[in-house]
């Protein structure tokens, strides 16, 4: 029961943490706008959600250390680091930052429109099941 | 929001980011209200001061905040101004005034003003999504 739930949540809770993660990113882009020779960084969105769905997280460094065969081998959760890309700018600046604040404005803004979306549609679907499981 | 599997989240990159442009500012309203200081406590004309920053990643990071690696001095001649009467003035009646470039400052001050604003608002945009985020099943 408790599987099917999860199964059934499970892709919205990737897209909100990888969205979650790209508003991360996005962010450190407008907070180096003025720093020298800072790249600008951000990642494909649609492949890294692909490849959570798919082949699950990809594995971080950290994970429990086991010194009993009866330990259960933990893994961390939360995002892994998607593979993070650099822009490629329309118009360099000549001190080596690559940062474009109104590109960098732009998907700010998107990615929050598209995480609450996903909130709004994670909560409707936990409505149905509450009402599911009720009725 | 969820701070992911990292430590520094979106609050501390703006932050850090706000943290330095304030100390930007800082160095431009020094810069400023020094144009005219000939004599410092060493005796010397001041001398324009700029900010270099820098990323600070965590541990193992891509991304991280803002840090001013260091304040450096300006390192373009001294203003020379006839002046006879100062009584700093050398034998031929100039006296080194500071190398400030009033109108780079105000510039500036203006780009500092805009970048902070700018992570201002990121952070509004992260509080409300981070609040929605509490609300989620409700």
């Amino acid at each position: 029961m408790i599987n099917k739930l999860d199964s059934a949540l499970r892709f919205h809770q990737e897209a909100l943490s990888l969205r979650a993660r790209r508003q991360e990113v996005l962010s450190a882009n407008i907070a180096h706008a003025d720093t020298p020779n800072y790249k600008a960084r951000d990642f494909d969105f649609s492949s890294a959600l692909s490849q959570a769905v798919e082949r699950g997280r990809p594995s971080t460094a950290s994970a429990l250390a086991t010194t009993s065969t009866r330990h259960i081998a933990g893994e961390s959760q939360g995002g892994g680091d998607a593979d993070l890309l650099y822009r490629m700018p329309t118009q360099s600046s000549i001190d080596g930052n690559t940062v474009e604040m109104d590109a960098e404005r732009v998907s700010f803004a998107d990615n929050a429109m598209r995480y609450e979306a996903n909130l709004t549609i994670l909560s409707s679907k936990i409505k149905s099941l509450l009402s599911a499981v009720q009725s | 929001m969820p701070y992911s599997n990292s430590s520094i989240g979106i609050f501390q990159i703006a932050g850090s980011a706000m943290a330095a442009q304030s100390q930007r500012m800082n160095t431009t309203a020094s810069n400023l209200a020094n144009a005219d200081s000939i004599s410092g406590p060493d005796g010397q004309p001041y001398r324009a001061k700029q900010v270099v920053f820098e990323m600070a990643p965590a541990n193992g990071q891509a991304i991280g905040g803002v840090r001013v690696a260091r304040v450096v001095d300006d390192p373009s001649p001294l203003r020379l101004q006839h002046d006879p009467k100062n009584p700093l003035a050398n034998a031929d009646g100039y006296v080194a005034m500071p190398n400030v470039n009033v109108v780079e400052e105000m510039v500036n001050m203006i780009s500092a003003s805009r970048s902070y604003q700018a992570n201002v608002e990121v952070l509004n945009t992260a509080k409300t999504l981070m609040l929605k985020t509490l609300t989620i099943g409700q």
